[in-house]
């Protein structure tokens, strides 16, 4: 594992780079297909509403793909990430339009533990709404 | 209706082996907008010091959930799967999934419960690859939403 991050380098409440990221019924469709997830709630906005939901939304572990990127973006090397955990707890809702949802991801240091590794929070919304609880990554620095 | 809990504990025997590919780091990595050279260019993922591509942190979710799906879908079980969503996901990792790698899924309920009309149940997935070493534990919380009132 060969972090870019110095482990001495940060502190409790280091800011890592947000990031904004944009999800369609295009992304879905593709993403559905890389992960073998083909649930029509991500892809089907009838199926959708028929079981209560607004619209067609997200697949939850593709939000929780996107969320670890403001880590292994800021670390280089993702096999840096030792521990990865998240709470769904709102849906992304992704309209059928050329603009689609987006998710905006956060995080910051939020703990330093021994073996250079840190504790890294979440933060996750969608349209002003958290999408992600107890997101945490553990992360072994340089 | 209650699930048993006599199923808590239970270990399930481990699944076929299921092989990872370079073209399939490559297309989820695509699928999630991710261009970091170590998911597809074996020297960059050399030169962080693995032997091969690594695939992304949450890709072996695809290989642990049909595990858990086979688990919660034990019609001895009786889940409603029809009503089942996910909960919370976890993952903790002895190394990164990599290309090559032949992992079989041992999984085990950790705990049922029944709150509010809700059925929820943890699994607990052992990934490991054709050395026997683990790769990755995934625990995974699926919840059956309550059936409304007929």
């Amino acid at each position: 594992m060969t972090a870019g991050i110095a482990y001495g380098s940060v502190e409790v409440g280091t800011e890592l780079p947000a990031q904004s990221f944009p999800v369609t019924r295009a992304t879905l469709v593709q993403y559905a297909g890389a992960s073998g997830d083909f649930n029509p709630i991500h892809w089907n906005e009838k199926f959708a509403r028929e079981v209560g939901l607004p619209d067609v939304i997200a697949h939850g572990m593709f939000t929780m793909a996107e969320a670890i990127r403001v880590v292994t973006d800021w670390v280089g090397d993702p096999g840096a990430v030792v521990e990865y955990g998240v709470r769904f707890t709102k849906p992304v809702v992704v309209p059928n339009d050329e603009t689609g949802a987006s998710v905006e991801v956060s995080g910051k240091v939020a703990a330093l533990l021994d073996d250079n590794l840190v504790r890294v929070d979440l933060t996750a919304t969608s349209d002003g709404k958290k999408v992600l609880g107890m997101s945490r990554a553990v992360v072994r620095l340089a | 209706m209650a699930l048993d809990q006599s199923f808590v504990g239970r270990t399930y025997p481990p699944t076929p082996a299921y092989e990872v590919g370079r073209e399939k780091i490559r297309e989820f990595a695509e699928a999630v907008g991710d261009a970091n050279p170590a998911y597809v260019d074996p020297e960059a993922a050399e030169a962080l010091g693995h032997p091969d591509v690594i695939a992304p942190p949450t890709f072996v979710f695809s290989v642990t959930f049909k595990a858990a799906r086979m688990v919660v879908q034990d019609p001895q079980l009786g889940l409603d799967y029809s009503r089942v969503v996910h909960g919370d996901q976890k993952f903790a990792y002895t190394r990164p999934v990599r290309a090559g790698d032949r992992l079989t899924v041992t999984s085990t309920i950790e705990t049922i419960k029944s709150l509010a009309g809700n059925d929820i149940v943890d699994v607990r997935g052992e990934v490991h690859d054709e050395s026997g070493e683990l790769v990755v534990t995934a625990w995974t919380k699926l919840v059956a939403r309550a059936a409304e009132e007929a």
